[in-house]
């Protein structure tokens, strides 16, 4: 019998999926269903002439599950095709944050002044807040997340990570 | 070219005739009256009126494994739907193609919790291949014939089309033929890479202690799977054996067939798979039922699996050389490639892996101490094999020990004669079932052997079974016992046995009666042979009570957790160490 390797592993993967109802709930109720971890999840229709969404799934496992997960994923009728993202190259990894804070003062300034160094957008504004938007890898917007904490922070919104593979080729 | 205007039952109607079919399993509601109106009216399409919907996915596919065709099943909304989800979820574990229709409160009703409102497509999304919502009655000819076409192609299963109500009666002239209808992305791949052909070409021809082993993927393929198969077996000289699921794929009477392995398989299937050097999996999935401790299974074999479906290969068991494609596709490609490259087996090792096996055979694990007073239950599936052997029965299964003991006595030539529940394993499949496979086969005989318990499951299809002058036979194998149940509660918990008898079974021969069936019981060995013959010649559907030994077990079976080499023989066989945790906690 091959050996089976433990190790838990990371995975960036994209679904090609025909867009119609209850599709999500398909790939969901398959993770769910199946004890298949979800650490982020985020769809949205891609090509409106066919019908198209793209579902960029993170998850872990170890190299069997993920082997499994991604052939689960394909068996699903209206999935067109799955990229182990992580697995088939490098590619390039982003999501977006919008982050409230509130106060006055020093603080309000000090929030400005990381907010630039983040490259963070202001999206809203009055005298006792910010609506900061910021772009970037996962870890990127945790930290930023974290230091906006103690300087008034009152509600973030995340969108999950969306990936696309490094290079001139397509999915 | 517009088609003429129909209505949706119409549509509906239409669709199911240009798909072939012929027969309807259903059961009728408020939320399929129109459908059921149409079918009045017309006489290409049968009915068969069940008499629960669970019933009616059963006789589908039992309809479905006995022709390899599609089974079709009518059900109404709500309850209608949520009692066919037992049989939809047992399809989709053993890979038969069904598409059930289930009626919908209209669709400007949907999510108000309307009469006989249930959230379908919800319910059956985990246990169908796929399912559809049809809103508009313009999508209804496509989704129908796509849904046949994704039933049976790949590997097969079950898909749901919930029809609301006003759709089944709103207007249309956009019918499209089957011959219209391409689906967008679903297309399983039946042809194998011919790298992994050769590359299985050459494992297999450095191969000493090679085996086959093959399951309902072999069934599935058609039977011309089966006939390349034994081919193949032959071709090399190496022994097969068969999961539950595969038995009749290889002729059981053939020198090579091992018989079944697994759980309760045979001493030498299972010695010879822990012993092996290249195994052939052709259509299996490896179920824990077949591979029991995974770290001891097969322990030094390389290992082909040949699987339509990607999500099988290394999902229990990690394997050398996966080929994916269509049994019977690839069996072709294989044996057409190992006679192009004029290998052989080496012929010395072979004879010695033989002369092993020959020596597990010589341990005939399945015999059992027979009686002259009471009739132990392998004694009278033996006979009813013997007496039955020639006339080519159809024989379906409850769940429990009598399933295991008829698919260790009872001796498949052929495939597609044997229809049991393996993957969920649903006491009452195998009345409905039968009945299923007469309404494919009227002349043939088709035998349910069951258990009383199981039987009282779905025991309403006798009357199924009457109203249609279904001639199916139920062989009861009564021990009084839940026994399978009693088994394990012998072997794992100190013969403690919580709620494994049943008290107050019914007299089978006057229920028989009381349905319009026949009657008959034996409780001596020597009235057996008379009435298994009077319920053979019986024109009419037969419940047969055979009075068996209540405390038979059933042998070989390797326990929970543990591996091939720990199997018990019989009831003298202790285990050789106490059942390990791990074990205990495993079903
Ligand atoms: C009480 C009880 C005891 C049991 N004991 C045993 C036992 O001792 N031994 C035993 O074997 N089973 C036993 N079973 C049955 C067991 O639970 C499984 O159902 C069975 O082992 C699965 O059989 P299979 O591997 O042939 O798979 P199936 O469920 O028949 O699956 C078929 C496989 O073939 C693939 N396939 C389908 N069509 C094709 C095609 N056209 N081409 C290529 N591949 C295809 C599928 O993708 C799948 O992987 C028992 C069941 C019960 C209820
Ligand atoms: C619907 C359902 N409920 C429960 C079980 C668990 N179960 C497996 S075998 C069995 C006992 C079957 O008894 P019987 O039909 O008399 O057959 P026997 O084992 O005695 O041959 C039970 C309860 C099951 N398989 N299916």
């Amino acid at each position: 019998m091959v050996p089976r390797d433990q190790t838990i592993e990371r995975r960036t993967m994209a679904v090609l999926v025909d867009n119609e109802p209850g599709v999500l709930a398909r790939v969901i109720g398959l993770f769910s269903g199946r004890g298949y971890n979800i650490e982020s999840l985020t769809v949205s229709e891609v090509d409106p002439v066919q019908g198209l969404s793209r579902i960029t799934v993170i998850t872990s496992g170890t190299p069997q599950i993920l082997e499994q997960i991604k052939a689960q994923l394909d068996r699903l009728v209206p999935v067109h095709r799955v990229s182990d993202l992580t697995r088939e190259g490098p590619c390039v990894e982003r999501e977006l944050v919008l982050v409230k804070v509130s106060g006055r003062g020093n603080k309000r300034v000090e929030s400005l002044r990381i907010a630039d160094i983040f490259r963070a957008r202001v999206v809203d504004s009055s005298q006792q807040h910010f609506v900061f938007e910021v772009t970037g890898s996962s870890e990127k917007l945790d930290v930023f997340i974290d230091m906006m904490r103690p300087l008034g922070l009152v509600d973030v919104s995340r969108t999950g990570v969306v990936a696309i593979a490094r290079g001139p080729k397509g999915f | 070219m517009a088609s003429p205007q129909m209505n949706g039952s119409e549509i509906v109607l239409k669709a199911l005739r240009d798909q072939g079919v012929d027969v309807i399993f259903g059961y009728p509601g408020g939320a399929v009256l129109p459908i059921y109106d149409a079918l009045h009216e017309q006489n290409a399409l049968r009915h068969i009126l069940v008499r629960h919907e669970q019933a009616a996915v059963h006789s589908a596919e039992g309809y479905a494994r006995s022709t390899g065709k599609v089974g079709v099943v009518l059900v109404t909304s709500g309850p209608g739907a949520t009692n066919a989800v037992t049989g939809l979820t047992d399809a989709l574990m053993d890979s038969v193609p069904v598409v059930c229709l289930t009626g919908q409160v209209p669709t400007h009703l949907i999510g108000n919790d309307a009469f006989q409102e249930a959230d379908t497509t919800g319910i059956t999304r985990p246990c169908t291949k796929h399912n559809y919502l049809v809103k508009d009655v313009d999508d209804l000819a496509r989704v129908i014939h796509e849904a046949f076409y994704v039933a049976r192609s790949g590997r097969p299963g079950p898909v749901v089309i919930d029809l609301p109500k006003d759709v089944q009666q709103a207007k249309s002239d956009s019918y499209i033929g089957p011959e219209d209808v391409k689906h967008q992305s679903y297309r399983p791949q039946v042809k194998a890479e011919s790298q992994a052909i050769s590359a299985a070409v050459q494992m297999i021809a450095k191969a000493k202690r090679p085996l086959f082993y093959t399951g309902g993927g072999v069934i599935n393929a058609g039977d011309k799977a089966s006939v390349l198969l034994s081919r193949f077996a032959r071709a090399l000289g190496a022994p097969v054996t068969s999961t539950l699921m595969g038995l009749g794929s290889m002729p059981a009477s053939d020198p090579l067939f091992l018989g079944m392995l697994g759980m309760h398989g045979t001493y030498e299937a299972n010695l010879a798979m822990y012993n092996c050097d290249v195994m052939i999996n052709v259509g299996a999935r490896f179920d824990d039922r077949v591979t029991g401790r995974l770290d001891e299974f097969s322990p030094r074999s390389q290992k082909i699996h040949i699987d339509i479906d990607p999500s099988s290969i290394n999902k229990n068991v990690v394997v050398d050389l996966p080929i994916i494609g269509d049994v019977a596709h690839v069996l072709d490609d294989l044996l057409k490639a190992w006679k192009r490259s004029g290998n052989k087996l080496n012929q010395k090792a072979l004879k010695a892996w033989w002369a092993q096996i020959e020596e597990w055979r010589g341990r005939d694990c399945l015999k059992f101490a027979n009686s002259k007073s009471i009739i132990k239950p392998q004694h009278a599936i033996q006979r009813l094999y013997e007496l039955t052997k020639d006339r080519d029965a159809y024989i379906t299964t409850e769940v429990g020990q009598h399933q295991m003991w008829a698919a260790q006595f009872y001796k498949f030539e052929k495939p597609r004669h044997w229809m049991t529940s393996g993957g969920l394993g649903t006491m009452g499949y195998g009345l409905p079932a039968a009945a299923g496979v007469q309404v494919a086969h009227p002349e043939a005989l088709v035998i349910d052997i069951a258990g009383e318990a199981s039987i009282l499951m779905n025991i309403q299809e006798l009357s199924t079974v009457a109203q249609y002058d279904l001639p199916v036979k139920v062989f009861i194998i009564n021990n009084q016992w839940m026994g399978m149940v009693r088994q394990w509660q012998e072997l794992l918990h100190g013969s403690r046995y919580s709620q494994s008898y049943t008290a107050s079974l019914p007299d089978f021969v006057k229920l028989a009666e009381a349905f319009g069936a026949v009657g008959l019981r034996a409780s001596k060995p020597g009235e057996l042979d008379d009435k298994i013959m009077e319920m053979i010649e019986s024109p009419r559907p037969v419940v047969f009570d055979c009075m068996v030994d209540q405390t038979e077990n059933c042998f070989p079976m390797i326990p929970s957790g543990a591996a091939h080499y720990e199997m018990l023989l019989g009831p003298e066989d202790k285990a050789s160490k106490p059942i390990s945790e791990e074990g205990m906690v495993l079903v």
